[in-house]
């Protein structure tokens, strides 16, 4: 088959046109577009697609091969379920900015080069930011802008290791990069601040829980997961990224524990979950390569579904804290399995997605003999199931009844999370699918009596912790709080930042102005009544400072006399010969400095 | 509308029953105990040699969560909590 269209352009330019519908004619557009950008990629063929002219270089829009294609693939499914499960959101903007952000993605994944790269870069973070602000709260006006910032801030560092990129090589081919010289760096930092390194990752948990019950859906899809795939691309085997991936599955579940907002919770744990495509991306080897792909691919779908219950609940009851929440699985019991079974993937329970996927990596690191790294992994995995597998569904759904009596969300919504929440347990059941479309030939066989049992037990005693603790009243009580992040600093900073500008600095400024706008020009106003009149006062002051102490009164009273009579009787002192000798004198200075 | 409210009210769910609570905890322990067992018939291919241990995962994973747990709570907690309108 021949390639049609730009995957990128189906979701774009369709978004365009969904403000002119409406009611039924506008479902089905919505659902269509997403299956016809799907059928379009199962036509594209391997290769380099759709080059176009630019300047003096040549963009390509199509850069196809596996590793390209599967980030395709699961983008245009995910694209599909969450346009479903928003399909009831009234608000037009919020469509065409998924659309735009979800075409945008797809842009990324399959730009060959790096300025194509970065337009559908930075195209991403604003749609994204727009579906940050749909959710039209105080908080989420907030939270939109710093998004923003922080991206445009990480859009402006790809930037510039960018051109000095194609500076140094004259080429903005986007291939394998290595982590060699300066440009390499700047282009690195671009992707990790999307892929949220630590320290660099704050914009996540803080923008992600304050958009829509729908937003969120896809903000948790696109923009990490298309960082994970520039890496992949970029940066395959960088030593460094071994270690950044590990610190990111680590450090977020801790804050996962003491969070109470769940959508935040889930935030922190989708960093989790990204450390270890990142850990993958840095081992590099085909088989932690495949298991980035592959988890990547089972993440988005479990996190989508995991984000679109605590959306359901949210759209519900209007609440997502865990401290409001409980005994929701009375009144919305599909809702809580389709969580669970989330929930279960996310903590890679046998026959699930996650289990199939996340343990690619996690064998990577042992058979590549990094021990350190390996224990890392899992106590992350125990960890994102004490979080993600449990605390979520269990502080929702179950714990303390609230009292709270809802009723299911609408039934769109409720396919959508059985789509995801099918597809879950097919890609567990039947990882052969999976494995296909990865980009090395798979040779790993995932269910082994060993595997399983080593699995079943991490998880289990680590539920049994959470059981033994809550039981024991030692589990910390959930609480209605900040919990400071990264984002201190720039919140904080940028607080202390205007407060500097608008104290001090406004201080200099007004004294600055002042004098240069104040008494500079009035003091030349004064002086220029009579020039000659004021070099003679001059010339007395200079005389005061080298005089003997009898002559320096008598100085005094004639610089006060002069002072007096300022400006004095100006044409009468000055015949025009004067100023013809002036002029004469400044003429032959002018002469001779030309000369010189 | 008000007596379909209270009717909701009285009706008595699943966990609302502290009996039914306690055979899910009796089955949740069982199962602890048939994994221990079953590990020692299972043949292992670790990659490092403490994965041979008898149920180094299930410590582990106890042992992890309970660190982890502490920590979130005397550590972190401490360092990081803020009033709720901390930012505003």
């Amino acid at each position: 088959m021949i390639n049609i269209v730009p995957p990128a352009a189906i979701f774009i330019v369709g978004a365009l046109i969904v403000p002119f519908l409406k009611g039924k004619t506008r479902t089905a557009y919505l659902l269509l577009l997403p299956v016809i950008a799907f059928i379009n990629l199962l036509g594209m063929t391997e290769g380099i697609h759709w080059s176009v002219g630019f300047l003096s270089y040549d963009l390509i829009l199509g850069k196809v091969d596996k590793l390209s294609l599967a980030f395709g693939y699961i983008f245009t499914i995910v694209t599909f379920i969450g346009v479903l499960y928003a399909l009831r959101v009234k608000d037009n903007g919020q469509h065409v900015a998924a659309l735009i952000y979800a075409g945008s993605a797809l842009g990324a994944i399959f730009a060959g080069d790096l300025i194509s790269l970065f337009i559908f870069w930075e195209l991403m973070a604003m749609s994204a930011a727009y579906l940050v602000w749909a959710g039209k709260t105080k908080e989420s006006g907030a939270a939109g802008m710093r998004y923003l910032l922080v991206h445009i801030f990480g859009g402006l560092c790809l930037l510039t290791g960018i051109i000095i990129h194609v500076h140094n090589t004259g080429s903005i081919e986007f291939g394998y990069m290595g982590l060699n010289d300066l440009a390499s760096y700047f282009i690195l930092i671009g992707f990790g601040i999307n892929a949220a390194f630590p320290i660099l990752h704050s914009w996540l948990p803080d923008a992600y829980p304050e958009s829509t019950f729908s937003g969120t859906v896809f903000l948790s899809a696109f923009t990490t997961k298309s960082a994970v795939y520039v890496l992949a691309r970029g940066f395959p085997g960088t030593e460094m990224l071994i270690w950044i991936g590990a610190a990111m599955t680590v450090f977020p579940i801790f804050y996962a524990v003491i969070e109470n907002n769940l959508r935040r919770v889930l935030s922190y744990s989708l960093i989790n979950q990204v450390g270890f495509m990142v850990v993958g991306v840095g081992i590099g080897t085909t088989l932690s390569l495949n298991g980035t792909v592959a988890h990547a691919f089972s993440h988005i779908l479990y996190k989508a579904l995991l984000f679109m219950s605590m959306g359901a609940v949210l759209h519900q009851t209007g609440k997502i804290n865990a401290t409001d929440l409980g005994g929701l699985y009375k009144t919305m019991p599909l809702t809580t399995i389709f969580c669970i079974i989330g929930a279960a993937s996310i903590s890679g329970f046998p026959l699930t997605s996650g289990f199939v996927s996340k343990s690619m990596i996690v064998s990577a690191s042992g058979i590549e003999g990094l021990v350190i790294i390996w224990l890392a992994l899992i106590f992350a995995s125990a960890g994102v199931f004490h979080h993600s597998g449990i605390k979520i569904p269990f502080f929702a759904f179950f714990s303390h009844d609230s009292g709270i009596r809802t009723t299911e969300p609408p039934k769109n919504m409720l396919i959508a999370m059985g789509i995801a929440a099918f597809l879950c347990i097919a890609i567990g059941v039947f990882p052969g699918l999976l494995y296909s479309i990865l980009p090395y030939p798979v040779d790993y066989v995932p269910y082994t009596g060993a595997h399983v049992i080593d699995q079943l037990q991490l998880l289990f005693f680590s539920a049994l912790a959470f059981t033994l603790l809550m039981l024991s009243g030692i589990y910390p009580a959930e609480m209605k709080a900040t919990n400071l992040d990264t984002d201190w600093f720039y919140r904080k900073g940028a607080g202390a930042f205007m407060w500097f500008v608008s104290n001090p600095m406004s201080w200099v400024g007004a004294k600055i102005s002042k004098f240069a706008l104040e008494t500079i020009p009035l003091s030349l106003i004064w002086a220029s009544k009579n020039p000659p009149a004021v070099a003679k006062i001059a010339l007395d002051g200079v005389l005061l400072v080298f005089s003997g102490p009898r002559k320096k009164a008598e100085i005094q009273q004639r610089i006060k006399g002069e002072i007096k009579i300022y400006p004095g009787d100006v044409i009468k002192r000055w015949p025009v010969g004067w100023t013809v000798l002036w002029v004469t004198i400044f003429l032959l200075v002018y002469l001779i400095a030309y000369y010189l | 509308m008000n007596n379909e409210h209270e009717e909701i009210m009285e009706k008595k769910y699943f966990f609302d029953k502290p009996k039914n609570v306690r055979r899910f905890l009796m089955f949740f322990y069982v199962l602890l105990g048939l994994l221990v067992i079953i590990d020692f018939f299972v043949p292992k291919h670790p990659y490092f040699a403490w994965g041979e241990y008898p149920s180094f995962y299930g410590t582990f994973g106890l042992v992890a969560c309970i660190l982890l747990v502490l920590g979130a709570k005397y550590i972190l907690r401490p360092i990081v909590k803020r009033k709720e309108n901390y930012y505003d």
